[in-house]
Parts: C-alpha cells; sequence; structure tokens
C-alpha cells in the first residue's frame, strides 16, 4: 500500500523506483528512458507484424493461388487487407515510434545533459495512447470482413462507404487507430520541442546541439504542422463512414479528392518526419566512427530546415493523374525538383564528413554508411516520380514501390538498427556481438537489394500496384516478369532468416554480453558520461557543455575526441 | 528503357520514353558518381596505425568546393530535367489535338465499359457501340476519352500507350490518345478499387481501318436491327 502511494505521489520522484510494483513500474514510470524503450519493444514487435504481413502477400505474388505456410490460400480481399495493413503498421507503428519515440524519448534528455522530459506525465500518457492505437490496428486483423483493405493512403469513396470496401469495422478501426496515433505523436512532439529548446545542460547554445536532436525536434515541428489538416480529414472520413455524411462523396455535394489533398499535406512531410531523424542518427555515428568533425554542422543543419519547410509544396505530385487540373502538375514539378537540392547537399556533406577520417567499420558505422549508400539510389529514382512527363507512365506501378522502399528501408529498418547498434551499450549497458552483428548486417542488406531492385524492373515493365496475381493481366504474365517476382520474394524470405541472428544476438547479451564502458566509442556527446544504463535521472551531478558535440582529432591533444562536457 | 518490355504504341510513348531516358543519364551519372566517391572515400580513409585524422569544419575552401560545385550542378540538371518533363506533360495532358472519334471510359467495381459511336460517328446516338472488358480502336486515329466512375476511383491505365488517368466519381475527365501500332494489349485498373481491383483487366484492340470497319459492321446495334449494311453508310 504505502508504495503505492509512493508511487502515485511521486511519479518522477528520482532514486526511489527500484520498490515499485511491476504494474507501476512498467505501466506508470514517467522516466524518459522507460518510455523510450516501451516505444522501441513496442515498434520492433510491430515491425514482426508488418515483416509478416509481407511476408504472405510476397508469396502470394510469387507462387500465385498457392497455400502460404502458416497463413493459407490467399483471397483477394485478404491481399488488400494484408498490403493495408502493413503500409500504415511500418509507417505509423514502426517507423515513428521507433525513430521518433524511442530514440527522441532516449536521447533527447540525455544528450541536453537533463535529467528528463519536461513534460513526463504527458510522455507517460503519449505512450499508453499509441499502445491502444497498436493494439486496435492489429486487432482488425481478426475483426469481421477483416482489415481494411483500402491501401494505406485509404482513398474514397473505397474507404468511406463499406457498401464498396466490404470492411464495415476494418475501415473505421483502421481511422481510429491512425487518429490515436497521431495524437500520441503530437504529444511525445511536444515534449521533444520543449525539452529540447528550454531544458539543456548550462553553456549549450543552439549549435552545440547534436545534429540528432535538431531533427527530432524539427521531425516534430513539421508533425504538428501537418498531421492538422489530416487529423480534420480523418474525422470526415470517421462521418462517412459512420453517420453516412457526404464529405467525400460526390453525389452528396462532396469530393473524393479532398481527402488526397488533406492527405498528401501531411503524408509527404511525413516522408520527412521519420527521414530526418534518421538522418540524425547517420550522422553522429559517421562522426564517431569516422572520427571526423560533422562536415558543415551550420549547413547540415540549414538543409534540415529547407528540406522541412520545401515538404509542405510539393504534395500534390502524388496526385498528378488523380483529376486535379492539369496545370497545377507543372508547379510541383518544380518545387518537388527543387527539393533534391537540400537533400542532395546533406548527402554531399555526409560523405564529404569521410574525407580525411579515421574510418572504424564497426556493426553501427556499417549500417550508417549503408543507410547513405541504399538512400542515395532511393533519392535519385524518385526523380522520375517527380518529372510529371515520366510520372505519367510510373505513377502507381512497383517503380514506386521499389523507389519509397529504398527511402523506407533505410529510414526505418537501416536507421533503427544503425541506432540501435549503437546506443545498446548506452541503453541496456552491455555490448553486442561484433560478429553476430556483421552477420545480421550482411543478411540484411544483401538480401535487401535482392527484394527491391528487381521491382524496378518489373514496375518499368508495366506491373501495376496492389494486384494479387498478375497471371490476369496478359501482358504482365511472362515468365521473364514471374522470375522477377520470384526472386523478390526468395531474397525476403531470406532477409527474415537473418533478423533470426539479430534477436539472438540481444537474448545472449543479455544473458552473457560483456558489460559496457561509459563510453565505448570515445564519443563526445553527454549521453556517454551517464553510466551505462543510465540510472533514474540520468546524472548524480548534471553535466555542463563547454564545446560543440564533433570536436573529433583536434590538433594539439594527446586523445582524438574531446567530450562536450569536458573543461577546457 | 521502358520499350524494352512494353511496345510503344501511341503517339506520346516515344515522348515519354525519351523523359525516362533523359532522366536516367542525368541521375544515374550523379548516382554512380556519388556511390564511387563514397566507397573510395571508405577505402582511402580506413583506419590506419599511426594515422591521425584531419581536423576540417567544412569551411575550408579547398575541401568544400567539393560539397559546393556538384551542388550547383545538380541544380542545373534539376532545370534541364524539369523543362522536359513539362514539356511532355503539356503535350499529353495539357492540349487535346483535334479528335477523329471520341469514345466514353467508364470505370466500376470491377469492369470497364466504353462507349464509342456507331457509323454515324458522333457519341450518345442510337448506333453507339458498347463493350464491357474490350476497347477497339483504329490506328492513326485521335481519339478523345471522356472517363467517368460510377462508385469508387479507378484508373485507365494503358502500358503501351504511357497513358494513365484516374477516374474519378461526378466527374468526366477528357484525355486524349493515337494509337501508332496494331495489336492486343493490356487495359489495367492502377488505383486500387476493392477486392476486385485484381482481376479488372481488360483488353484494347488497335486495328487497322479495314479491321475496325469490319468489328464495327459486326457489332453496331443499327446494323444487326437493318440487317444489312451498306459500305456507304459506314464513317471513315
Amino acid at each position: 500500500m504505502a508504495h503505492h502511494t509512493h508511487a502515485a505521489d511521486h511519479g518522477a520522484a528520482h532514486g526511489a523506483h527500484h520498490d515499485q510494483p511491476w504494474f507501476i513500474k512498467y505501466f506508470w514510470s514517467t522516466d524518459h528512458k522507460m518510455i523510450a524503450f516501451q516505444y522501441l519493444w513496442t515498434g520492433m514487435l510491430m515491425g514482426l507484424v508488418g515483416a509478416f504481413t509481407a511476408y504472405v502477400f510476397r508469396m502470394q505474388l510469387a507462387f500465385p493461388g498457392q497455400p502460404v505456410p502458416g497463413w493459407g490460400v490467399v483471397s483477394p480481399g485478404e491481399y488488400n487487407s494484408l498490403i493495408t495493413t502493413h503500409g500504415s503498421i511500418m509507417v505509423f507503428w514502426v517507423a515513428m515510434p521507433v525513430l521518433i519515440a524511442a530514440f527522441g524519448n532516449f536521447l533527447i534528455p540525455l544528450m541536453c545533459g537533463v535529467d528528463d522530459m519536461v513534460f513526463p506525465r504527458l510522455n507517460r500518457l503519449s505512450y499508453q495512447i499509441f499502445l491502444l492505437s497498436a493494439i486496435i490496428i492489429v486487432a482488425t486483423l481478426f475483426v469481421d470482413g477483416g482489415a481494411f483493405g483500402g491501401a494505406w493512403t485509404a482513398y474514397p469513396p473505397l474507404s468511406a462507404d463499406a457498401r464498396f470496401s466490404l470492411t464495415p469495422a476494418g475501415s473505421t478501426m483502421w481511422v481510429i487507430a491512425v487518429a490515436l496515433e497521431f495524437v500520441a505523436f503530437l504529444m511525445g512532439g511536444i515534449n521533444f520541442i520543449v525539452t529540447a529548446m528550454n531544458s539543456r545542460a548550462p553553456g549549450m547554445k543552439a549549435l552545440d546541439v547534436p545534429i540528432v536532436v535538431w531533427t527530432i525536434v524539427i521531425a516534430s515541428l513539421l508533425f504538428m504542422a501537418s498531421v492538422g489538416p489530416l487529423f480534420a480529414g480523418a474525422v470526415m472520413l470517421l462521418f462517412d463512414q459512420t453517420l453516412g455524411t457526404g464529405f467525400y462523396n460526390p453525389g452528396k455535394g462532396g469530393d473524393p479528392i479532398l481527402w488526397q489533398h488533406l492527405f498528401w499535406f501531411f503524408g509527404h512531410p511525413e516522408v520527412y518526419v521519420v527521414l530526418l531523424p534518421a538522418m540524425g542518427i547517420v550522422a553522429e555515428i559517421m562522426a564517431v566512427f569516422a572520427r571526423k568533425k560533422l562536415f558543415g554542422y551550420k549547413t547540415i543543419l540549414y538543409t534540415i530546415i529547407a528540406t522541412a519547410v520545401l515538404s509542405f509544396f510539393v504534395w500534390a505530385h502524388h496526385q498528378f493523374i488523380a483529376g486535379i487540373d492539369p496545370r497545377m502538375a507543372n508547379v510541383f514539378t518544380v518545387t518537388t525538383l527543387l527539393i533534391s537540392i537540400p537533400i542532395a547537399e546533406m548527402c554531399f556533406l555526409y560523405i564529404a564528413t569521410l574525407y580525411g577520417g579515421s574510418i572504424r567499420l564497426a556493426t553501427p558505422m556499417l549500417w550508417a554508411l549503408s543507410f547513405i549508400a541504399t538512400f542515395l539510389l532511393g533519392g535519385v529514382t524518385g526523380i522520375f516520380l517527380g518529372a510529371s512527363g515520366a510520372d505519367v507512365y510510373f505513377h502507381d506501378t512497383y517503380f514506386v514501390v521499389a523507389h519509397f522502399h529504398y527511402t523506407f528501408f533505410p529510414i526505418a529498418i537501416i536507421g533503427t538498427f544503425a541506432g540501435f547498434t549503437f546506443w545498446f551499450p548506452k541503453m541496456f549497458g552491455r555490448m553486442l556481438d561484433e560478429r553476430l552483428g556483421k552477420i545480421h548486417f550482411w543478411g540484411t542488406i544483401i538480401p535487401f537489394n535482392f527484394i527491391f531492385i528487381p521491382l524496378f524492373f518489373t514496375g518499368a515493365a508495366g506491373d501495376h500496384r496492389r494486384i494479387y496475381n498478375y497471371m490476369n493481366f496478359p501482358d504482365q504474365a511472362t515468365p521473364e516478369l514471374q522470375a522477377l517476382r520470384i526472386t523478390a520474394t526468395v531474397a525476403l524470405l531470406v532477409m527474415l532468416a537473418f533478423q533470426a541472428v539479430f534477436f539472438f544476438n540481444i537474448f545472449k547479451t543479455f544473458r552473457s554480453g560483456k558489460k559496457a564502458e561509459k563510453n565505448p566509442w570515445d564519443s563526445n556527446t553527454l549521453e556517454w558520461t551517464a553510466d551505462s544504463p543510465p540510472p533514474h535521472g540520468n546524472w548524480a551531478e548534471l553535466p555542463t557543455v563547454s564545446r560543440g558535440p564533433y570536436e573529433y582529432g583536434v590538433p594539439g591533444r594527446a586523445k582524438d575526441y574531446w567530450p562536450q562536457n569536458e573543461k577546457a | 528503357m521502358i520499350e524494352r518490355w512494353v511496345q510503344q504504341a501511341s503517339s506520346f510513348a516515344g515522348d515519354v520514353d525519351g523523359l525516362v531516358l533523359l532522366v536516367t543519364v542525368l541521375v544515374g551519372f550523379w548516382f554512380i558518381a556519388a556511390e564511387i566517391m563514397f566507397f573510395w572515400l571508405i577505402f582511402r580513409f580506413r583506419k590506419r596505425e599511426g594515422v591521425a585524422t584531419q581536423y576540417l569544419s567544412g569551411k575550408e575552401k579547398h575541401v568544400k568546393n567539393w560539397v559546393n560545385i556538384p551542388h550547383y550542378l545538380v541544380l542545373v540538371c534539376d532545370v534541364f530535367i524539369i523543362i522536359a518533363a513539362v514539356q511532355v506533360w503539356v503535350k499529353i495532358k495539357q492540349t487535346l489535338p483535334p479528335a477523329d472519334a471520341t469514345i466514353r471510359v467508364v470505370g466500376q467495381q470491377w469492369a470497364w465499359t466504353f462507349t464509342q459511336p456507331g457509323p454515324d460517328g458522333l457519341l450518345d446516338t442510337a448506333d453507339d457501340i458498347r463493350t464491357s472488358d474490350d476497347l477497339h480502336v483504329e490506328v492513326d486515329k485521335t481519339y478523345h476519352f471522356k472517363l467517368e466512375a460510377t462508385d469508387v476511383l479507378h484508373s485507365f491505365s494503358v502500358p503501351v500507350f504511357r497513358l494513365k488517368q484516374d477516374s474519378v466519381p461526378g466527374r468526366t475527365i477528357t484525355g486524349w490518345f493515337k494509337p501508332t501500332k496494331a495489336g492486343d494489349f493490356d487495359i489495367q485498373c492502377a488505383e486500387i478499387c476493392g477486392i476486385g481491383h485484381g482481376i479488372m483487366a481488360a483488353r484494347l484492340h488497335v486495328e487497322t481501318a479495314e479491321q475496325h470497319q469490319e468489328w464495327m459492321a459486326q457489332n453496331s446495334p443499327i446494323a444487326e436491327a437493318e440487317a444489312a449494311v451498306s459500305d456507304s453508310t459506314t464513317s471513315e
């Protein structure tokens, strides 16, 4: 009893959490690290659900009509539900919770040298709402009629009317789950922004803040500024579904295209909402393992801001052929091509950071470098789609699928593994096995390319998206194209099998891994001055900051790094 | 590029493929250059005993230009791509050459319905020919299409024409194409439209003038009613 009162009264009190009952400890903890881990493991668990859906529909595409082990024969309706659930989960329940919420929660207080978030209880509520939304989206797989099957973009009228979608429960639950997820991330985002802006160690000026903190803050601002219209859109969609209103129904004076504008006004900035934190993670790792100051810290920061601002003016490139005024396509072609400028600049600066370095290819660095190598292909293939005249052909083909997986996979999977392997010693106080880490790396990165390179070709050859069986289309039912589809599926199976190495590595490390020191990678940023793992409250005495985060290889010093907190 | 897999069968298919080739060359160059540079730097500056790292902030002129100059060149490439893309776009989507015939294309869950003028050459008259999931057109004729949808979004996609246009309930969207090659090709629905999206296939039959006349004669409702067709009544 006494414990309960204590915990309830002093939710944020430090040093007393060890005697809390487990329920209070795990469900009511307001410690930013605990919340970060919950987002991390929930996101990874959802990643397994997303991977399973991909496995089932890729099997159907490679071997149409054959029963899929673990699922059975895939019906056309199930196929649509699987692809919709895959897309929704990977974006909203994997990329966002892991990259923004998990790393944001873990890193921002530690890198800014403070004991917790500014609003710890709001932080707690954010995770609980997120968990609820995750449960709802997974539950849709089991309801009558199955999960929503209108694609993750949920274009009405298909999504707005059960007579068209044939998934009355699934579509409504999908909208509710997505809306709740938005609420959770608004709460998290407010926390990240306020904490990073107002609560930093003494001496830490704005330009002493590590890039990854900047990227998470700017991503949160981007999310907050773009999600409002879609939230309104989601409410209208919910009303169309449940109350019979006609916001998107032309028969009742509505317009289906309205949703597309609201969706992509959010949806395109959303790409950068997840891209930026991943690029931030990569920047931290590259600086540490190349032993180099970031090449042009300020310029990187400006390119991040420029990308964020420009991302509000490109949304209709998703709608070139959707029935918008064709003249509008010209405007959006220009803005879309322009956004390649800051992104290209950012990539160049990252590559330039390697110049003159002393590069150590530890597992986190392999992930960070592979992010750049693969994301480049995702970036350049976007130009084909942004060029309106070419998009007439490429729109809604597998070329699009391959393109955005070459952006989203580096972001959500490679970025996550990079950050996870880099900060694991700090998070859990043990060193992951390097050999297993490298096996997992190569076992993931090689099959990844074999999944999506073939899909560029099937897309160029006219494979359109969201088709459960290409044998229904004579021009697409060629042995050559089917061989490419099978290649992609086999590569996926190989990649999924290698994820066992990752989980085994975690399991083994928790059981018998080497204890991590405070600063195993010789890094400069503040989180490495705390214990591994940091206790509740992070430091006994909070650090102060004397310099920027990337002072590696400063001439005239014995050590090749210079921690931010060290007095001059 | 694309013609390696998908034939060119419309007057603007070559324009699209030309644009794709231009983009491939330009972005392909930057992609390969960046990757070579990237891997070379990783190799060149790998960790070696006794070799210290260089302390560079990114403000030094001699290294800065390695970023700045490519940066401006990328901008130049962007301008070329924008100009080419807009040209192709304007040709396909913003101009409407005079039509030899106008057809109506209606998407519904889960079939395409095509209505085309009969011998009188006019749409919405008694001799219209209506077909489902089969579109017969004549080679080297310019067609306008009136695209509609009755229930949800669909997308009228003809890969050999390099043509794609969403159909939207409540709207009639006008577009055009000019077939340039006889043969049978796929028509797809390229916008997810429910459980039957994967079977919403239609066939396009691009025919010579004689073949088309013959097909029209066999299918004209007027012709069936009159039981006989004279050559003089057929339209061009």
